[in-house]
């Protein structure tokens, strides 16, 4: 399993995710705003894939069992507070994540360095949101916490250690995601699920390949132009 | 890898012609202003490596910037290979862009980000209000964290009500 392969492949599945809200988000702003942060993770799997090989081969053929993305960045989009709990969960990851990377030496370092910028952007997005939802109307309370509550059992995966990542102190870095994370969703009248979170039972496997049903149908569409015309160009 | 000798008369030559290129998404400021262009070295009789950082890891740009680089130095500097490279560090910053850069973004409409360190040092310096570009009024309001390409956020101008893009301040 290589490192390269499992960041490069969280970037590539959720920067898939967010594309689909193209066409679809609330308001226009929001298109905007996603495909952008889609955008920026399309960069850094760029980076990451070509690290480990070719990035076309590896992003659009291979099968489902080679993904090594954690579970949490496949999950169907849902609603927007649901898209915005899991940008919360993710972002406020792989910003301190990739804050700890770019400290060290290793060969994430400069991309590291370079990404912990965008995603501090995005992470500020979705902690806007949660707050906005989370203290909005009864309706949007109530979607951001299904979302936050829905996603939960995902979040205990993220922090399981990734090899060739010596530089991380993953119980360090579960704590302060655990802390940021709870002050934002307490300052949003939210609140966090008990367990499952690293501490009870959560899911998990997607860094040894195995994944949730809705992820081989996501990889299809995302595969098929790529394997429909081997080599096409525009 | 270093070289004692600094960039010779030629590669000072190319890097002018490099950075004389124009930034494709926001064609009044070249690349040299912009401050993306790091490094021009000739490794041999027309053989030219030029190093290029992206602004934000994803940004589509870079391609047509690696291709209008490409052209311009065998076009007009008589170079026959032409070789581009991608380097991510030291990271990018908005500090980059030169002050005639700035100018001209103000002037073509985009407010221009602002400065957060003194060129001379390190020390931070407090950001002032980002000023409409239109009227040069303090009082603007975000619209949108994020706008046309993800260089840029969506703001509106309070006393000429007119919205206009501010490029954001990375540092």
């Amino acid at each position: 399993m290589s490192a390269a392969l499992c960041l490069g492949d969280d970037a590539l599945v959720l920067s898939h995710r967010l594309g689909e809200w193209a066409g679809h988000a609330p308001v226009l702003e929001e298109e905007v705003a996603l495909a952008n942060i889609a955008l920026d993770l399309l960069g850094q799997a760029r980076v990451l894939l070509s690290l480990e090989g070719d990035e076309d081969e590896l992003a659009f053929r291979r099968e489902e069992r080679a993904f090594r993305n954690v579970q949490l960045v496949e999950q169907p989009n849902g609603d927007f507070a649901h898209t915005m709990a899991r940008q919360l969960y993710f972002s406020v990851y792989q910003e301190l994540l990739y804050e700890r990377l770019a400290a060290g030496e290793g060969p994430y370092a400069p991309l590291a360095g370079k990404a912990v910028k965008e995603v501090a952007y995005h992470r500020d997005h979705a902690e806007h949101w949660t707050l906005r939802l989370g203290d909005g109307t009864a309706e949007s309370h109530e979607r951001m916490q299904r979302g936050l509550d829905a996603l939960w059992r995902y979040t205990g995966e993220l922090f399981r250690p990734v090899e060739g990542l010596a530089e991380v102190d993953w119980a360090a870095l579960h704590g302060a995601w655990r802390s940021r994370v709870e002050d934002v969703v307490g300052r949003a009248t939210l609140t966090l699920p008990e367990g499952s979170d690293g501490s009870g039972w959560s899911a998990g496997g997607g860094r040894q390949g195995v994944h949730t049903e809705p992820f081989g149908r996501m990889i299809a569409e995302m595969q098929h132009l790529h394997r429909s015309h081997p080599g096409a160009t525009w | 890898m270093v070289t004692d000798s600094g960039p010779t008369e030629l590669e000072q030559r190319l890097r002018e012609l490099a950075g004389g290129v124009p930034d494709p998404e926001l064609p009044v400021i070249s690349l040299a202003e912009l401050g993306v262009l790091r490094r021009v070295h000739v490794y041999g009789p027309g053989r030219v490596e030029v190093e290029l950082t992206p602004t934000y890891t994803g940004c589509p740009a870079i391609e047509a910037m690696t291709a209008d680089i490409q052209h311009v130095l065998r076009e007009q500097g008589g170079m026959e290979q032409v070789l581009v490279r991608t380097v991510l560090f030291p990271a990018w910053t908005t500090d980059d862009i030169t002050a005639e850069g700035r100018r001209k973004l103000a002037e073509h409409g985009v407010a221009p980000p602002r400065v957060s360190r003194e060129p001379a040092g390190p020390v931070p310096v407090e950001l002032g209000s980002i000023r409409c570009p239109n009227c040069g009024s303090g009082r603007t309001k975000l619209l949108s964290r994020f706008s046309s390409t993800a260089c840029k956020a969506l703001r509106r101008c309070e006393d000429c009500q007119e919205p206009f893009d501010h490029f954001k301040e990375l540092t």
